[in-house]
């Protein structure tokens, strides 16, 4: 188990990407399951300086990656606003070019690309996020 | 991220090598915007190199080919699109809204 914290910047989410492959791949997720991975953090961890903190330089994230035989398991703590993610509309995936809004999609990603994600926000503890990619039986 | 511009008799190639994230779309939209605003709107997107694209990457294109699109004055192509890149936009269900080629020679040959 690896933990580290970053503070809440875009220019921050490459280091955070690194952070999270190196887990991955010592999880032994394949190469295809890897980058579904780093695409559902990136869009986790933007959410969080976007919607939970408001901006950049508003706090920090909080990072765990844990890979074990079942494969990995991804902690998010931040201590922005708390976040339902009930509340958020899916993306109408159906509609044309002109009528696409933008936003929506990150939610939908993490939900599509990862095989559990548990949500919990406390006043304490601050906003939890946990990702678990398991390991495909080849 | 890096990008590279080049302007053709017809149509204006954009190539990116890196990440395409939060952090760098905005540069990728105002290279789109810069090109835009001098009326080319039948641009070529070069994504071999791009080795990742977040859903902010992907807004920028969808945007950009908004732009392009309108009064039918123009298209963004998309050459040389990586496997697991595809299947980021067909997750997002953007694949319908861009013309795909193997190689920049025949995106640009489109046009």
């Amino acid at each position: 188990m690896a933990s580290s914290t970053f503070p809440g910047r875009f220019e921050n989410l490459a280091r955070i990407d690194e952070f999270v492959r190196q887990g991955a791949e010592l999880a032994g997720l394949n190469e295809d399951d890897i980058y579904s991975v780093r695409i559902a953090v990136e869009e986790a961890c933007s959410n969080i300086i976007e919607h939970a903190y408001g901006g950049e330089g508003k706090g920090s994230i909080f990072c765990t990656v844990c890979p074990d035989e079942s494969g990995l398991t991804i902690t998010l703590v931040d201590h922005g606003l708390p976040f339902d993610p009930r509340c958020v509309p899916p993306p109408n995936l159906h509609a044309d070019l002109s009528h696409r809004k933008e936003g929506g999609l990150g939610l939908y990603f993490i939900q599509k690309l990862m095989d559990e994600i548990h949500f919990d926000s406390s006043a304490n503890s601050g906003n939890q996020l946990i990702l678990i990619k398991r390991k495909r039986i080849s | 991220m890096e990008i590279i511009t080049n302007s053709f008799k017809r149509s204006d190639l954009v190539k990116v090598t890196g990440r395409i994230d939060s952090a760098t779309s905005s540069q990728l939209a105002e290279t789109f915007n810069n090109i835009q605003k001098n009326g080319r709107y039948k641009i070529v997107f070069d994504m071999a190199a791009v080795d990742f694209i977040s859903s902010s990457g992907l807004w920028v294109l969808v945007n950009a080919q908004k732009t392009s699109k309108r009064y039918n004055r123009g298209e963004i192509v998309l050459a040389c699109v990586p496997a697991r890149i595809y299947s980021t936009l067909d997750l997002a269900g953007f694949v319908p809204f861009f013309r795909t080629f193997d190689d920049v020679t025949a995106a640009v040959g489109y046009f």
